[in-house]
């Protein structure tokens, strides 16, 4: 049963913003200091779901999110130095999808750096991405920061080669959630080696952002909220002062702190997910649940939705949260507590009440 | 399957800062809710008949010839029927006037609710250089403070001296004499709340299928289990009037930030520079998820308030759906604005469903406006 407002409890519920809060039209920094030349920003961009039907045909509703986006990006002034993008492009990995979806993308006014997501991949592996893309894994330095991009959707060989009959097959098993016929994603031994050589190279106090698909942490298995050698990934990344990681995949905010590891996760451009209930095919450890979110307005077609840009302090990631038809997120690192925290609700007293009138 | 959803709470705002009383739901036309009031400025009869004056002087102009009434003109339901409204000396705007016609229960004033109340909303058109064109608010002080009449009237409404008149006082009565244009009691409202099946026609019975189904229409346009404002008090893009900046979008929104840092004025720019008036909630809130957005109307009284949208660049209902229909566009291949609402999308309604609904929507024009429709359906 649905329990609604009166206008009059409405009315004199006090505290309520009159004005939307409001997105500064500019990027805060990657700051080495105030004044420091190598300060810095970048926009990210994730999860957009660009899905054909037949022919020139793709579903409206996510052309539409990312195209949004896209053009939001643009307007950010000072510009971002350059743009993230967290991975599934594409929905079932096809050409079509792929190109439709960087044409999209390529309004974007800079420079685009492409995560692998489980979408783009399992139809064939990763070729037609890899041949428009480029590496599947790579790191880049950027005034002072190290960038390392992983490919963290893999699985096992005998899973990806042998267990079906065609790549579509694939495609759409690794495509469903609470799938028992479905695999665990990991980094792999191969790429774990290439990320132990590049961090060699890599100074201990230097800032090291790691941008990955699926989260490099255990949340929950039934939905691949998963990396099955992330404990193996993290050991690698714990010698350096600082570390964050980015992810998308799991289509909703949410952030972690682990030893010297921040974790932040991006908004999808297409849906928004729930969080996931405790269906489990292996002990799993379940999100706890700190702030809730409003439950997704299904009435706009973009709430819950959104993308963030990144301000990055002395290394310490604040994800600056662009969400449509609901207020604006942000998870700041909290020094004094150590880990990431919302800015704004993270204090029980000033979150806002889940809706129940649905 | 009902569909009718309250406006969205959780992210509304309250009408002004200020604890509010409220007119109860039974002293309001039926349809309508209980009426929000300002607790520092309750309704009073001589009050209103004060607001009623100064709405319609046009003494607060250059010219001595434009009053709130120009624009919104109670034998036009409270608008101009004008594409832009026109101020002194035929000086014309960016914004389609807007009905004042129970434009006491909207959330925020203005296509892009850049005042949050109607007492902040009145003091802006007074000193708008494209309005009524005052340098400043002190020629209407003047004239208040040494008319008899005024003086009068402030004192016995407000128990002031003519010296300590003010804008605070001035806005207030504006306002008073504002809260009291509700209208409701459609005959939409007579079927829908009053139960009274033969109020609509069947055709428009048909309409408010198609309003709240195909249409998609109830999404922003609200309908609540007791009462309906048409509106969800929400800014949205549709797309209309965006090919003006389609291409200069970015040069635009940095020009009008740039120029609103260094202290111009939001209400003179968008209403005197074409390109930024389609930035819409975007010159108020700067935030890039509102660039093109604006204000959900109400639709009561719709079928006498034409022409269409925040630019009036729609001239008929018709031509609205035919819009809609469209996904946001004139024409079926118009491209599509970057910062359109998710919502909006092409509705593949038939010829018949949209003759529906619009004789649906002109279910929702009430009896004391009746007279100034063109059909009588």
């Amino acid at each position: 049963m649905s329990k609604r407002m009166n206008r009059r409890e409405f009315l004199t519920r006090g505290g309520a913003v009159l004005a939307a809060s409001t997105l500064p039209l500019s990027l805060v920094e990657v700051a080495f200091g105030k004044t420091d030349e190598r300060n810095f920003t970048f926009a990210f961009i994730s999860d957009s779901h660009i899905t054909h039907i037949r022919g020139n045909e793709f579903v409206r509703n996510w052309d539409r999110g990312l195209v949004r986006a896209i053009a939001e990006t643009n307007l950010l002034s000072p510009k971002p130095d350059f743009i993230m993008y967290g991975g599934d492009i594409a929905q079932l990995g096809k050409p079509e999808e792929i190109d439709h979806g960087l044409e999209l993308l390529s309004k974007l006014n800079g420079d685009v750096h492409y995560v692998m997501g489980e979408h783009d991949y399992y139809l064939d592996l990763g070729e037609y991405w890899e041949k428009q893309l480029g590496p599947q894994w790579y790191s880049f330095d950027h005034k002072g920061v190290h960038f390392i991009v992983l490919n963290s959707i893999l699985t096992y060989d005998d899973w990806m080669h042998k267990k079906w009959d065609s790549g579509m097959a694939r495609m759409l098993q690794m495509a469903r959630l609470d799938n028992p016929q479905g695999s665990p994603f990991m980094v792999g031994e191969t790429q774990r080696q290439w990320l132990k050589d590049d961090l060699a190279k890599v100074s201990h106090d230097t800032p090291v952002v790691v941008f990955s698909h699926s989260p490099l942490q255990k949340i929950y298995k039934g939905w691949n909220f998963w990396t099955e050698d992330a404990d193996d990934v993290q050991a690698l990344l714990k010698p350096f002062s600082k570390v964050t990681v980015f992810y998308g995949h799991v289509h909703q905010i949410q952030y972690n702190q682990v030893d010297n590891m921040s974790f932040h996760a991006a908004m999808a451009t297409a849906w928004p997910w729930p969080y996931p209930q405790s269906y489990a095919q292996a002990k799993s450890y379940m999100p706890k649940l700190t702030v809730q979110m409003n439950r997704a307005d299904p009435f706009f077609e973009r709430d819950a939705t959104g993308w963030q840009f990144i301000d990055m302090d002395t290394g310490d990631a604040a994800m600056k949260y662009n969400l449509y038809d609901n207020q604006n997120r942000t998870v700041a690192y909290n020094d004094a507590s150590g880990k990431p925290e919302d800015q704004r609700y993270q204090a029980a007293e000033n979150r806002i009440p889940p809706q129940d009138h649905y | 399957m009902c569909r009718l959803l309250p406006a969205c709470l959780a992210f509304s705002a309250v009408v002004s800062g200020l604890s509010l009383s409220v007119v109860s739901a039974a002293e309001v036309p039926l349809g309508l809710p209980p009426l929000p009031v300002p607790a520092n400025n309750p309704q009073t009869d001589a009050k209103v008949e004060l607001g009623d004056k100064l709405f319609h002087d046009a003494r607060f102009s250059t010219t001595g010839e434009v009053s709130c009434s120009t624009c919104h003109d109670a034998n036009k339901a409270f608008t101009d029927n004008l594409k832009v409204s026109k101020g002194i000396n035929n000086l014309t705007g960016t914004r389609n006037a807007p009905t004042v016609i129970n434009a006491a229960y909207m959330e925020t004033q203005f296509w892009d609710g850049r005042e949050p109340d109607l007492e902040r909303q009145s003091t802006q058109p007074f000193i708008n250089p494209v309005e009524m064109g005052l340098a400043d608010h002190q020629p209407i002080i003047d004239v208040v403070q040494k008319d008899p009449e005024y003086q009068a009237m402030f004192k016995q409404v407000f128990g002031i001296a003519p010296d300590k008149i003010s804008m605070t006082e001035v806005t207030q009565a504006i306002a008073a004499f504002e809260r009291t244009l509700l209208s409701g009691n459609s005959a939409f409202d007579r079927y829908y709340f009053g139960g009274d099946k033969t109020a609509m026609s069947e055709q428009q019975v048909r309409g408010l299928d198609v309003f709240i189904g195909d249409g998609r229409c109830v999404s922003c346009h609200t309908i609540e289990e007791t009462q309906a404002l048409f509106t969800d008090s929400r800014f949205h893009n549709l797309g209309v009037g965006f090919k003006r900046i389609r291409d200069s979008v970015n040069e635009t929104a940095a020009q009008f930030v740039m120029s609103k840092q260094q202290g111009a004025d939001v209400d003179v720019a968008v209403l005197t520079k074409a390109n930024m008036s389609e930035l819409g909630r975007f010159a108020v809130s700067e935030d890039v998820t509102e660039v093109g957005a604006f204000k959900t109307p109400t639709l009561r009284n719709v079928e006498l308030t034409q022409p269409y949208m925040h630019d009036g660049s729609l001239e008929t209902l018709e031509d609205v759906v035919d819009f809609y229909n469209n996904g946001g566009r004139e024409q079926p291949d118009d491209p599509i604005d970057d910062f359109q609402s998710g919502g909006i999308r092409p509705l593949d309604l038939t010829d018949q469903q949209k003759a529906d609904l619009v004789a649906f929507l002109k279910a929702l024009t009430s009896p004391e406006y009746t007279h100034l429709a063109k059909s009588q359906d």
